[in-house]
């Protein structure tokens, strides 16, 4: 398995009010393999999102989504969650803050014609301090994978 | 000096405590009169797909509250509005709930079911949100005086007797006296008229 990590770069950045989401650098990948990308995002302080799967059906969760094509996703990996106490919700809410990462495993095909595959995601979140709350937003991501035999 | 070094102990530990509580804070921030501006108006629509629009409420006190179901925040706020709709609905006040859901009343509605929500709420968009300077934040929260000014705005959760004492504040006050050749409508307590 090959393990390509998103370096994070200042230019890379794009800012989404609390949310840095870094912009997908080209991750090499084989045919006929499965590749590990990492998103590492980072989240303002103080501010936390919902988790893949929010204990209460009203809260958005956050949600990595890839368009299938080419290279298909095998597994989207999320964090262990941290235990916040928060008044409108009985026990403890996983959320995720501060800075934390989503795996994602995709399948390159051995089929696949070796060159430059781009592949678009999404990733949907609705951040929150214990105050107030930021409307819910998508964000477009491209992750360029360079596919070598 | 022992006693004095446990002393200075026990008061940095109780500082440090007390700087980890992070009570709703207190805002009480009626503006004068003179610095109230009027209140944008808006006509939208309740879950029963009537018209609600803003300027009907001219002559009551309002708390107009923009909010959404996926908003912690706003959950906590929910229950304190229903009392304030229940205790001062027969002095001249009303609750208006305005729902930024994207989902619109396929999420709204089942959410003001349950939680049993007892006064009007209309379903927003980005049009009222501009209205309102780009409502970004949930909640927010605008007190409004009889007259259909903006008395206070508050973005964010802040404490119960915050709007509590607005509240309270403006049902006090007295009403603002009409100009000079105006008449009262009978029956309308707060609508005027300009005499011929």
């Amino acid at each position: 398995m090959l393990c390509a990590f998103l370096a994070v770069s200042s230019l890379g950045f794009a800012q989404t009010s609390v949310l840095l989401i870094p912009k997908p650098e080209p991750v090499a990948a084989k045919a006929g393999t499965t590749v590990e990308v990492k998103l590492p995002l980072q989240l303002r302080e103080g501010y936390h999102v919902n988790t893949n799967m929010p204990p209460d059906p009203y809260l958005i969760p956050l949600r990595l989504t890839w368009e299938s094509g080419p290279v298909t996703v095998a597994e989207i990996v999320y964090p262990k969650p941290e235990m916040h106490k928060v008044d409108f919700f009985a026990g403890q809410l996983p959320v995720f803050s501060g800075h934390f990462e989503l795996i994602t495993r995709f399948k390159v095909p051995a089929s696949i014609q070796p060159g430059l595959v781009n592949v678009a995601g999404k990733l949907r979140y609705q951040a929150c301090n214990d105050r107030m709350c930021l409307p819910p937003k998508t964000i477009d991501l491209t992750l360029p994978v360079s596919v070598s035999r | 000096m022992r006693s004095i070094r446990r002393w200075a102990l026990f008061a940095c530990a109780v500082a440090i405590l007390a700087s980890c509580e992070s009570p709703i804070p207190d805002n009480f921030q009626i503006k004068a009169v003179s610095e109230r501006k009027p209140t944008p108006d808006f006509a939208l629509k309740d879950a029963t797909g009537a018209t609600v629009k803003l300027s009907d409420y001219k002559g009551k006190v309002v708390l107009l509250n923009f909010w959404a179901t996926w908003c912690g925040p706003c959950k906590i706020e929910i229950p304190w509005f229903m009392d304030f709709q229940k205790s001062y609905k027969d002095r001249d006040f009303a609750v208006v709930g305005v729902s930024m859901d994207e989902d619109g009343w396929d999420a709204v509605k089942p959410y003001v079911e349950e939680k049993k929500m007892n006064y009007r709420v209309v379903l927003g968009n980005d049009q009222v949100s501009q209205l309102f300077g780009s409502i970004d934040s949930l909640p927010t929260t605008i007190v409004i005086d009889r007259e259909g000014r903006i008395a206070s705005m508050h973005i964010g959760l802040v404490a119960k007797s915050t709007y509590q004492k607005e509240i309270e504040k403006l049902l006090e006050a007295p009403r603002d006296v009409p100009k000079t050749g105006a008449v009262r409508v009978p029956g309308s307590e707060f609508a005027w008229l300009r005499a011929n």
